[in-house]
């Protein structure tokens, strides 16, 4: 493995490697310190072209924790206010000593065009509706804990799945691991085309959500695409929102998901998001410990992965 | 004794395709005929010898944006693609909107004697879409196409009101097909590909809508009317059935839509973005169907040069366009085959005629401008450089079939290959 990418394609083994350290890493974190000199004398820099502090708090964690140091780039600081291209932003950091990318950008294939002009690992740290891998890695990991595997479970992924890289990364992820996933969401936020997809689809949450073993709801985005994609936000969540009367209706040991940052009231009910069956937060720290296990695949060197 | 002799070609003349030379002197054809000696020899055996070819569709950038290119490269990169003449489209900054700029153009691009340049005229102010351009004004400053190309016409009440107007001149309404509304915020086509990418898609009924209403303009306006790139299978069946209606309808399609599609975008590299984009397989084969059976008229370049750094952005941020005068005649050699009537027909003829371009693209005959292409539609080549100003085209490096041995504007010869 070269860069981190996208999830769509990645082999089962190279998943399954990569939840393995991270499950490593996790306990690595719970230690009085939590730090391990893996990458010492490497430099991580977080390239976040589209603003996002989580995630870029997130990487800057993990690297910290295996002692690398880290540079952070962020547009509105940055030169590309006075008009510099992309390439030469990334040729110029590059030539600063950075070892390792990390990139998050609001257009689909950034990372890959990075991969193609620097000779440096790139991981994707979400490129528009398209990738977020180490979110899939976080979240596949959350439910590897909770359920020992992911094979043959049901997972509904509810929400806007037509804009969001979360969906795309987090399906293509569970379907290599073994999941039955079901893409729920109005008939304007499905994708136009899904006919090759490891999916079902569905546009009726009650009608699939009682089999489910997860359901992973997905950020209701006020602030992407705009138009008019559903008639008011409590109709929304009287079809899709994770209530807590609809909870009760799960199965016993089913869990509820989001990336964050969630919408109490809309996509999640109020008290819902504070069950303990809802492993909100523990994605959260499963995030440190999946971006340990990739950065140190990638920069590791002594890596199987 | 001619100035040049093009020896030992096939040679589109008024009577059919025969084998003999053609004679040149001041600039004109001479003669037709067997055993020319000329004081410069131009070898045609095994190529095609026929009227130069012209672009019903370029963007030269001048004035305006000559980062991207201008006349002078714009024009080399037509003599090299085998062009002697290119309508240019009036999206240049500011716009071709009245005579003043058109006259500029052609003027510029006759100095400097690469090709003849014949401006389209915008059919409304700044391509605003709002008040009609100085389309008197173009006319008799030889304006015979008029088109907001680069964005739609949407207001149905104005473009009625110009076909209305250009109609009576005699002129042409070229729409570059694509409703802003379906297409805001796209930028490729909207399927299997567009989705896993998660961009922004077009659909195809973009393109369907705003030809549909044109047409029902068309009956009611009378005016002859062109599409431009159409890029979709019921774009071109939409025509189909306005042509046998009796409506004064054509349309042209780009050499990339011929040999890509929306497969090609899972790159993201920006070189496969442009308006309309690349659609799925079925849509490509429809195309390259309907310039074979005619159809699709012609086959229309769509040069759209942009800077390095323009394009050395993300997909989704990237402009639109390719470049494609340098590789249309081999792209349209591949898709044609040997039918070396309907290559000229798709490539010279035919758009000479929508364009009402005087002196170009007609069968050769003594007493005409020596205005001329020498073909070769079996030379395999790579293209590697280009004499436009930018690289934006994903032929580069790819191998193609057919090549321009020579070009000759007003019997001069503005390229030839090797030298």
């Amino acid at each position: 493995m070269n860069h981190l990418l996208t999830t769509e394609g990645l082999e089962r083994e190279t998943l399954e490697n990569l939840l393995t350290d991270a499950d490593e890493f996790a306990e690595v974190l719970t230690r009085p310190i939590p730090k391990v000199p893996a990458l010492r004398g490497k430099t991580v820099a977080t390239m976040f072209f589209e603003p996002s502090t989580r995630t870029r708090m997130s990487f800057e964690k993990a690297a910290k924790a295996l002692s690398a140091d880290t540079m952070s780039f962020s547009p509105g600081t940055s030169s590309l206010s006075k008009g510099e291209s992309l390439k030469d932003t990334a040729l110029t950091v590059h030539a600063m000593g950075v070892d390792l990318m990390v990139v998050r950008h609001g257009a689909t294939g950034t990372p890959w065009r990075l991969a193609e002009w620097l000779d440096i690992p790139i991981v994707n740290g979400g490129d528009g509706a398209h990738q977020h891998p180490t979110q899939a890695l976080l979240d596949c990991l959350t439910i590897k804990q909770r359920f020992g595997s992911l094979d043959g479970l049901e997972i509904a992924i509810v929400g806007d799945i037509k804009h969001s890289r979360v969906a795309r990364s987090d399906m293509f992820a569970m379907a290599t691991l073994g999941a039955n996933v079901t893409l729920v969401a109005p008939p304007t936020l499905l994708p136009v085309d899904t006919t090759r997809w490891p999916a079902a689809t569905s546009t009726d949450l009650d009608a699939v959500m009682e089999k489910m073993d997860v359901v992973y709801l997905l950020r209701v985005q006020t602030e992407r695409g705009g138009g008019s994609v559903f008639p008011s936000l409590p109709e929304y969540t009287n079809r899709y929102g994770m209530t807590s009367a609809r909870f009760a209706r799960l199965k016993p040991d089913a869990v509820v998901m989001h990336p964050g940052p969630m919408n109490r009231g809309v996509e999640i009910g109020h008290d819902v998001a504070d069950y303990e069956r809802a492993l909100v937060l523990q994605q959260v720290t499963n995030g440190v410990a999946a971006r340990m296990a990739v950065l140190f695949a990638l920069l590791g060197g002594d890596s199987d992965v | 004794m001619f100035d040049i002799v093009i020896s030992g070609g096939s040679v589109l003349t008024r009577t059919g395709i025969e084998q003999i030379d053609v004679g040149i002197a001041d600039g004109f054809i001479a003669a037709l005929g067997s055993g020319l000696e000329g004081s410069e020899m131009i070898d045609a055996s095994g190529a095609w010898v026929g009227p130069g070819l012209v672009d019903l569709h370029t963007h030269l950038r001048e004035p305006g944006e000559e980062w991207k290119e201008d006349i002078a490269t714009g024009t080399a990169a037509a003599a090299a693609g085998g062009y002697t003449a290119v309508v240019a489209m009036p999206n240049t900054v500011p716009a071709i909107d009245n005579a003043q700029i058109a006259f500029y153009v052609s003027e510029r691009a006759r100095r400097i004697g690469y090709a003849d340049v014949f401006p389209a005229g915008a059919i409304t102010m700044g391509r605003l879409g709002e008040h009609m351009a100085h389309i008197d004004e173009l006319w008799d400053a030889g304006v015979r196409i008029f088109t907001d190309d680069g964005t739609s016409l949407d207001n149905a009440a104005v473009l009625r009101l110009a076909m209305d107007y250009i109609a009576n001149l005699g002129g042409v309404v070229a729409q570059h097909a694509v409703d802003s509304t379906l297409s805001a915020h796209g930028c490729m086509h909207e399927g299997t590909v567009s989705s896993r990418l998660g961009m922004y898609g077009i659909p195809s009924e973009a393109e369907e809508i705003v030809i549909a209403r044109d047409l029902a303009l068309v009956r009611l306006t009378g005016v002859r009317y062109h599409v431009q790139h159409v890029s979709t299978a019921r774009g071109v069946e939409l025509v189909a059935a306005a042509k046998a209606d009796g409506l004064p309808v054509t349309c042209e399609v780009t050499p990339h839509h011929l040999t890509f599609d929306h497969n090609d975008v899972e790159t993201t590299d920006p070189d496969f973005k442009m308006m309309p984009p690349l659609r799925s397989e079925t849509d490509r084969e429809a195309l390259r169907e309907g310039v074979r059976d005619g159809v699709i008229d012609i086959v229309a370049t769509d040069h759209a040069p942009h800077a390095a750094r323009e394009k050395e952005v993300p997909f989704e941020h990237a402009p639109n366009g390719v470049t494609g005068l340098e590789w249309a005649a081999s792209v349209a050699v591949e898709t044609i085959g040997d039918d070396m009537a309907r290559f000229f027909e798709a490539l010279s003829m035919t758009p000479a005629s929508i364009g009402q371009i005087p002196a170009h693209g007609l069968a050769l005959a003594a007493d005409q401008p020596a205005h001329l292409v020498v073909f070769d539609p079996v030379a395999e080549w790579t293209p590697e450089t280009t004499r436009s100003r930018s690289r934006n085209a994903p032929y580069l490096g790819t191998q193609r079939t057919g090549s321009v041995r020579a070009t000759l504007l007003s019997g001069k010869i503005t390229y030839e290959a090797g030298s």
